[in-house]
């Protein structure tokens, strides 16, 4: 009895000394939640050990802090360790020479006017052809720009990371290399367009994927040569969707901007349409590219983690929805009409499920144990492929009867590539909330992939064209 | 005697390996594990084990999972890896040789 009343208030005060010590160590942006549990667990066997042993708690709870070590030393091991933690923050000053985490003022400023100059060498490059007599309106049968489109602005991206990262002389020749070979693979193809029937397909299947394979390109030399680092391209991936959240930002802005422009210019009648169209949009489609890659590099901490944001937002609204979709069918008994171009809507949904899931492992702490966004995540990657096997069943038997065209190859293809992703997480997922798998397998995967969608994107761009006879 | 900073540092990953090759394990255990095995010599500070755990875990020679202990707290345990115990082969093998050297330059 005597005892019960000295211990209970004595492990109440013991409580709140550790919960102070947790809050004192959260504050380090270096550990985490998941690292503090750990600690806390630590700290509490050792403090049962010390009171088992004839201890006070309170002698017990700084014998046990003690030992922990001081925090400052603690968050320097840690921030060590885990220095991707601290992608995000200015503090440690770039002496692990990654160089994105910066440096000195003057290093940004430096930074910036490189970027500018090469936005504006993009914005130049893009209008260069005009000198030739080559222009977007008066396209010529040679369809210059389409099948160069990629080459106005991903090396100047990719120049912009050569420069400032350590690649090295043979790193920036071998990229300098594979841009220039593209190039000039991709302007030997003997496209030509009809006035009749428009671009051929396989032009058009060029434009799209050689930019999504040359990204890769730009993906090595973000990295700086460490490419095999596999955090290094897991940083790539975060790279690549804050630069399109920027990019889309900046491209709402400027069109703004032009709409305004050319209102304000249309109340004293004067019309600047078409040099809005033919200089503005062009040139700042181009530089705002550079601008993009620089800014996502520039002011990590300002529009951190936009992307994981959206997915935690997204990834249960598309779950939803496609399950009502699968519901929906099995009620009404509906079959998915075969059409032609339903299976590229089912490739952009696959596309967005694939994207909604990288986005969130990206963003996710490898060590944290499972939780509910993981479960969702199952969710939506399984009902994703439960629909697009109904829509490959409905299609499958189909597809080539309407004959073998370069876009209903590329369209299965790049339903197959997909799913066999989506289904290589799923297992790795369930494998994970079960506890038979460390969550760094997915990430794995994931990263191992972007070859996989980098040698697709070739293959179809660089390939389809030689095998369908540039149709 | 106590051991010099940079040799405790250094010998860290053999034998937090080798601890883990015994069995799956947490922190505290194997902190515990050392002071016995080192009969209190070997004197890690706490906090400095976990960095340590996290690289190998990134370099994917332990891998971890949480489980519930007795306690009813959630508690990380660490799992040694096939590359971990290729990893401890070698490691064993580099002390050795440094031993070796050791021993026979004193005859």
């Amino acid at each position: 009895m005597d005892r019960n009343h000295t211990v209970v208030p004595a492990a109440g005060a013991l409580e709140t000394r550790i919960e102070e010590w947790r809050a004192h160590l959260r504050r380090s942006r270096a550990i985490s939640g998941t690292d503090s549990a750990e600690l806390e667990d630590h700290l509490r066997e050792d403090i049962a050990s010390l009171r088992a042993g004839g201890l006070s708690d309170d002698e017990a709870f700084l014998v046990g802090v003690r030992r922990l070590g001081a925090i400052d030393a603690l968050t320097r091991e840690f921030a060590r360790e885990h220095s991707d933690r601290l992608w995000k923050q200015l503090v440690l000053s770039g002496d692990d020479g990654d160089g994105s985490i910066g440096s000195s003022a003057s290093g940004r400023v430096r930074k910036m006017w490189v970027a500018l100059g090469l936005a504006a060498a993009a914005a130049a490059a893009i209008k260069l052809p005009a000198l030739f007599g080559i222009s977007f309106d008066a396209e010529p049968a040679a369809a210059f720009y389409p099948r160069n489109i990629g080459f106005f602005t991903l090396p100047f991206i990719a120049a912009y990371f050569a420069w400032d990262r350590p690649l090295g002389r043979t790193g920036r020749f071998g990229l300098a290399a594979a841009f220039a070979a593209a190039a000039v693979v991709v302007n030997l193809f003997p496209f030509s367009v009809s006035p009749k029937d428009g671009p051929p397909h396989t032009l058009i299947l060029t434009m799209l994927h050689l930019p999504i394979a040359l990204w890769l390109g730009v993906g090595v030399a973000y990295a700086g040569g460490r490419w095999r680092g596999s955090d290094r391209r897991m940083d790539f991936i975060r790279f690549t969707g804050e630069f399109f959240i920027y990019y889309v930002l900046i491209a709402l802005g400027g069109g703004v901007l032009m709409a305004l422009s050319a209102g304000i210019f249309g109340a004293i009648g004067v019309g600047i349409e078409p040099l809005l169209e033919s200089w503005v949009l062009p040139c700042g489609a181009a530089g705002a590219t550079v601008v993009a890659a620089w800014l996502v590099e520039a002011k990590q901490r300002v529009i951190e983690n936009m992307a994981p944001v959206l997915t935690r937002i997204f990834a249960p609204l598309f779950a939803l929805l496609l399950i009502a979709f699968v519901v929906t069918m099995a009620a009404t008994g509906r079959a998915i009409d075969a059409k032609r171009e339903v299976l590229i809507l089912f490739d952009l949904i696959l596309a967005v499920v694939f994207g909604l899931l990288l986005y969130s492992a990206s963003a996710r702490d490898a060590a944290s144990p499972p939780g509910p966004g993981d479960w969702i995540q199952l969710t939506l990657v399984g009902a994703a492929l439960v629909v697009d096997g109904l829509a490959l069943r409905a299609i499958g038997s189909r597809i080539f009867e309407f004959g073998f065209t370069p876009n209903r190859v590329a369209a299965l293809g790049e339903n197959i590539v997909l799913l066999v992703n989506l289904g290589g997480s799923a297992v790795l997922y369930s494998g994970f909330l079960r506890g038979r798998a460390a969550f760094s397998r997915l990430c794995d995967w994931q990263q191992f992939y972007l070859y996989i969608l980098a040698a697709w994107a070739a293959i179809v761009a660089l390939l389809f064209p030689l095998a369908f006879g540039f149709e | 005697m106590s051991i010099n900073k940079d040799l405790v540092a250094a010998s860290s990953t053999a034998l937090v390996l080798a601890i883990l090759a015994d069995g799956d394990s947490y922190g505290y255990a194997i902190l515990k594990r050392v002071r016995e095995m080192s009969g209190g010599e070997l004197e890690w500070s706490d906090g400095m084990l976990y960095p340590v755990l996290h690289r190998l875990e990134r370099s994917r020679l332990v891998e971890s999972r949480w489980a519930r202990a007795e306690s009813g707290r959630q508690r990380k345990y660490y799992r040694i890896t096939k590359a971990g115990r290729h990893q401890l082969a070698d490691e064993r093998r580099q002390w050795q040789t440094v031993h070796k050297t050791l021993e026979k330059l004193r005859s």
